[in-house]
């Protein structure tokens, strides 16, 4: 839009001109001075239309071509339904499924932290790396060493826990996240009512304070507001509430059971009833987060706290022996809270985007076909005077018109089908929002509709430019369309939506193939009709109200219920053992990270460098193995003489007798806590290896000790036998309580579902990869059909002479399928090397299949090129069907 | 000048006025009523020009440099705005012309043909 130089007034005053010329000029033609006025004027025609034009032509000459462009367009859409229907669609298709990925990886990826300052918030994690252990957890000594760095303004440990509540309405089991007195201040959130911890706080143990959630004040307290300074019992320690967490807060951890922590006490991490001096080994602190100092990036904090990891390792050599190489790694919180669903969500994101693309690519072929039908207008415009610029514009508002059309059917279909497909999800993905419509998915839907407009709407418009005039009147005129060039280009098209679709087939079959392998490893247990319920036995920080502090106290609860669960209708068997010991439970896993972790020495011989000195330790009761269908391998089993009162034993699991003595028999080597004062561990049997912590795990060591040894809070019941699910969970909470009315009966799950549940992250992308890859298989069987029909189409009159002169129809069918097989082989030759490369980057995905694997390749290929000859079959008959007489009388 | 006239008069495809201007003044420059007046006047009255469509016309070749105008005095010594056709102007009207001879000679033959088999 220029601006000329040039006034209105002069513009009248030139038309005022034109009129005293032309009346003067029909004066002297003999008409009388009015006559010769009007008679200007007449042939003038509309000076104030003249005047206005001038005026609007220089203003808006850009948007009255838009418009009008526009205008056209959307004439010419209406002109052809059935195209603008299948583009629509298809682009609607694209974009709705794509957007809708974006909305997940939108609440999980990109939104920030709700947090102040969110950059400045790290997760604290040691590693171990010369043993092999990652994230082991930090000692209350480091947190001191971290928080007087000078590093960080805050640094919060956070220990999650289950409790039983009471002194409320109802008594509940509630998640709790205890925290350091700075933790909220830290995080940058105001309480909606009340106020947090003062983070100033070190004295010793818990502060005696909480701060409840917004919906725990909804449900324990009916929003009273005089909630504040109110008593709550947890695990009959008494808190007192002095702060409310507005709606929607959530802490940034990694489980969503973590994430729905409704209470959160405050402690310095030692002092009574924690150790008063805890020691640097200790690591019973499972994470940390920290705010970094104003202006201080996380690289120059890592590279601070390496230097005070040296620091501290020459100060303590005997807690941080150099083997060990232990080091602290300064993680952004989010990457913590997304962890390893970041891969999947990149890879179904990208999955999607590669079948908007080959939306794109048909839609811009048929957009190519259209446009050889149109190269007459293009040419008679052209020939009018209309600019290559103006009608390339043209020709991308069509296509801008179709995918805006196309984005807004899209987006409305998502909003449509948003519940639905949200249900999709798996509760396990990692977000602390919620999935939802808002601007920024909505502004990506706009974005790659433009994106697709232009991707679609060029390929036409530049082809349009290459138009010879002459050429293309004298096409039409011998009644063929379209010339070599464009031919060569849908070709083109084609072969590169095959491609893509081969891409993408292949990597949904190397999931589903992982999948299949994981489904069908051998668990190494026994899932089937088995349940599990679990009960929590209240765990006060005041010892002396503790009726459950020890083995021996345990173990009279245990066995008491033990004999009343097994008496239960459809009961076979029944054990009972800690969270740890329910199989491929990550509901549970931040606990069993504190609980279950091990760490330990053996006995005459110090573990070398690659020897992880963390174990998986279970508790469990004997008939634990033969419930779940563990069997032994060596000496023998747990049994109901290993109690409190009895030397300490383990069973432990093929792969730690291998891993800790290789060469010799395991049975009746001892290993032990890793504090001088634990008691010795004797190894009395070795049990198969059970892919109970994961079904990608093979052999990750484990050891199994009795519950009447050991003592756990956190129980979880394990039933076999033909069990009613609907009635048992009842039946198992009425003996729990008849034992002890104040325990909670809760999670009750068949085993099988657990497993499934453990998978169902993976089943997420899968099932979402394989939809992506069959839509873009269809797609591209869409467009090399289009094309082979275009081309037998154009090459009628040549079969009906090939025909007339006798040609066998077998021939023309196998000449139109050859034409097929040869663009269907180059897409499969072009989509193998680019599977190759993007295989490889999904290789952490996959389990128990290479990333090249040479089946799957062949095999995709394979059904790539069967499914693109199908589709050529239909066309092809029509070319052997065609009479010649017909063809060449309508030629 | 009578409406039959003028009804019976071709009205002017979109696109060939710019070339029927830039033709005109090649003869020298012209104020816009005598390129209205040539127009007719060449085509032996066969072409419909409305005077109004003219300005806005001359004004867009302005814009694209393809004339330049300037106020001057006319042969009856009447003020007018004299259009002059720059370089730019000249190579238009060339390209212009070679496109539009060619699409005539095509369209004729298209038509020619036709005519052919209908008879």
């Amino acid at each position: 839009m220029r601006r000329r130089d040039r006034n209105p007034d002069d513009f009248a005053a030139e038309i005022e001109a034109h009129l005293e010329l032309e009346s003067e000029r029909l004066r002297e033609q003999g008409l009388s001075a009015e006559d010769a006025r009007f008679a200007a004027q007449r042939s003038f025609g509309n000076a104030t239309r003249a005047r206005e034009r001038f005026y609007e032509s220089a203003r808006w000459l850009w948007w009255d071509h838009i418009c009008q462009d526009v205008r056209y367009g959307l004439r010419r859409l209406r002109q052809a339904p059935g195209f603008t229907a299948i583009a629509i669609l298809t682009i609607a298709l694209g974009i709705g499924a794509t957007t809708a990925i974006f909305s997940v990886v939108e609440a999980t990826l990109w939104r920030p932290l709700p947090y102040s300052h969110p950059d400045q918030l790290v997760s604290i994690q040691d590693d171990l790396p010369g043993v092999g252990a990652r994230d082991v957890g930090l000692s209350e000594p480091e947190w001191q060493d971290l928080q007087h760095s000078g590093i960080f303004e805050w640094v919060s440990p956070a220990w999650f826990d289950e409790n039983n509540m009471t002194g409320v309405s109802t008594p509940e089991r509630v998640s709790l996240l205890s925290v350091a007195p700075d933790y909220f201040a830290l995080l940058g959130v105001k309480p909606q009512l009340g106020a947090t911890f003062d983070p100033q706080n070190h004295a010793p143990g818990f502060t005696g304070e909480a701060v409840i959630s917004d919906g725990l004040w909804k449900r324990a307290f009916g929003r009273d507001p005089n909630v504040l300074g109110r008593g709550i019992r947890l695990d009959t320690d008494l808190y007192t509430v002095i702060g409310v967490m507005p709606p929607g807060f959530r802490s940034p951890e990694r489980t969503p059971a973590e994430r729905s922590a409704e209470v959160w006490p405050a402690t310095s991490f030692y002092g009574a009833p924690l150790l008063d001096h805890p020691p640097r080994k200790g690591r019973n602190l499972p994470e940390a987060i920290a705010r970094l100092k104003p202006g201080l990036t996380r690289e120059t904090a890592q590279s601070r706290v390496n230097a005070l990891v040296a620091a501290l390792q020459k100060q303590y050599p005997a807690d941080y022996p150099a083997q060990s190489a232990w080091r602290i790694r300064l993680v952004p919180l989010k990457e913590k809270i997304v962890g390893d669903a970041r891969r999947s969500l990149i890879l179904m994101l990208a999955a999607v985007g590669l079948v908007l693309l080959i939306g794109c690519l048909n839609v811009a072929n048929l957009l190519l076909a259209r446009a050889s039908v149109r190269g007459r207008e293009m040419a008679l415009r052209q020939a009018l005077g209309a600019g290559r610029q103006r009608l390339i514009s043209q020709l991308l508002t069509e296509g801008l018109l179709l995918s805006l059309l196309g984005g807004i059917a899209g987006v409305a279909l998502l909003v449509g089908a948003q519940r639905s497909l949200l249900r999709l999800v798996p509760d396990s993905l990692p977000r602390l929002g919620v999935v939802s419509i808002n601007w920024t998915v909505l502004v990506f839907a706009a974005a790659a509709s433009l994106i697709s407009g232009l991707v679609f709407g060029l390929t036409p418009a530049l082809h349009s430019g290459r138009f010879a005039l002459g050429e293309a009147l004298k096409k039409a005129a011998r009644g063929a369309i379209g010339s070599g060039q464009q031919v060569r280009m849908r070709r083109a098209l084609v072969v590169m939506e095959l491609a893509l679709s081969l891409v993408l087939t292949i990597a949904a079959s190397l999931l589903l193939r992982s999948f299949q392998d994981l489904v069908r490893a051998p668990m190494g247990f026994n899932p089937q009709s088995v349940m599990t319920e679990r009960t929590r036995l209240p765990y006060p920080n005041d010892v002396k109200t503790d009726r459950y502090a020890g083995a021996a106290q345990q173990a009279a609860f245990v066995d008491e219920l033990l004999r009343r669960v097994k008496a239960l209708p459809g009961v076979e068997e029944a054990a009972i053992g800690d969270s740890g010991a329910v199989p491929l439970d990550s509901s549970q896993r931040e606990l069993n990270r504190l609980a279950g972790r091990f760490f330990f020495t053996l006995e005459g011989r110090v573990l070398d460098s690659r020897e992880s000195p963390v174990v998986d330790r279970l508790m469990v009761t004997p008939n634990y193995f033969h419930l779940l269908g563990i069997p032994l391998l060596r000496g023998r089993l747990l049994n109901e003489s290993d109690d409190a009162r009895s030397p300490q034993v383990a069973v432990v699991n093929e792969a730690f007798a291998r891993r800790y003595w290789p060469a010799e028999n395991a049975i009746g080597k001892r290993f032990r806590r890793d504090r001088p004062d634990a008691p010795w561990i004797t190894v009395v049997g070795v049990v198969a290896n059970s892919r109970t912590g994961s079904l990608a795990e093979t052999d990750s060591p484990q050891v199994y000790v009795s519950l009447s040894q050991t003592w756990s809070h956190h129980l979880a019941i394990f039933l076999r036998g033909q069990l009613d699910p609907s009635a048992i969970s009842k039946q198992v909470r009425a003996q729990v309580q008849k034992v002890d009315p104040t325990l909670p009966v809760f999670g009750g799950q068949m085993l099988e579902d657990t497993v499934s549940a453990s998978l169902s992250e993976r089943r997420f992308s899968l099932e979402m990869v394989g939809l992506f890859a069959l839509t873009a298989l269809f797609l591209a069987a869409i467009g090399i059909y289009g094309v082979i029909s275009y081309m037998v189409a154009e090459r009628t009159r040549e079969i009906g002479i090939r025909l007339a002169l006798g040609a066998a129809r077998r021939n023309i069918l196998r000449d139109v399928l050859g034409q097929g097989l040869r663009l269907a082989t180059a897409g499969a030759a072009i989509g193998l090397v680019g599977a190759l490369i993007v295989s490889h980057g999904m290789a952490g995905l996959l389990y128990g299949v290479k990333p090249t694997d040479p089946l799957t390749f062949a095999g995709v290929a394979l059904l790539l090129v069967v499914v693109a000859l199908f589709a050529c079959y239909i066309p092809a008959r029509r070319a052997t069907k065609v009479e010649p007489m017909v063809a060449l009388r309508d030629a | 000048m009578s409406t039959q006239t003028e009804k019976s008069r071709l009205e002017l495809l979109q696109g060939t006025l710019d070339l029927l201007i830039l033709r005109t003044l090649i003869f020298g420059p012209q104020h816009g009523q005598g390129i209205a007046r040539a127009i007719q006047e060449t085509s032996e009255e066969e072409l419909l020009v409305e005077h109004g469509a003219l300005y806005p016309a001359l004004q867009r070749l302005e814009e694209r440099g393809s004339v330049s105008a300037k106020w001057g005095t006319s042969s009856n010594n009447r003020k007018a705005r004299f259009y002059t056709l720059t370089a730019a102007g000249r190579k238009q009207l060339v390209r212009e012309t070679t496109k539009w001879k060619r699409l005539a000679q095509a369209v004729e033959r298209i038509l020619g043909s036709e005519a052919v088999e209908e008879s």
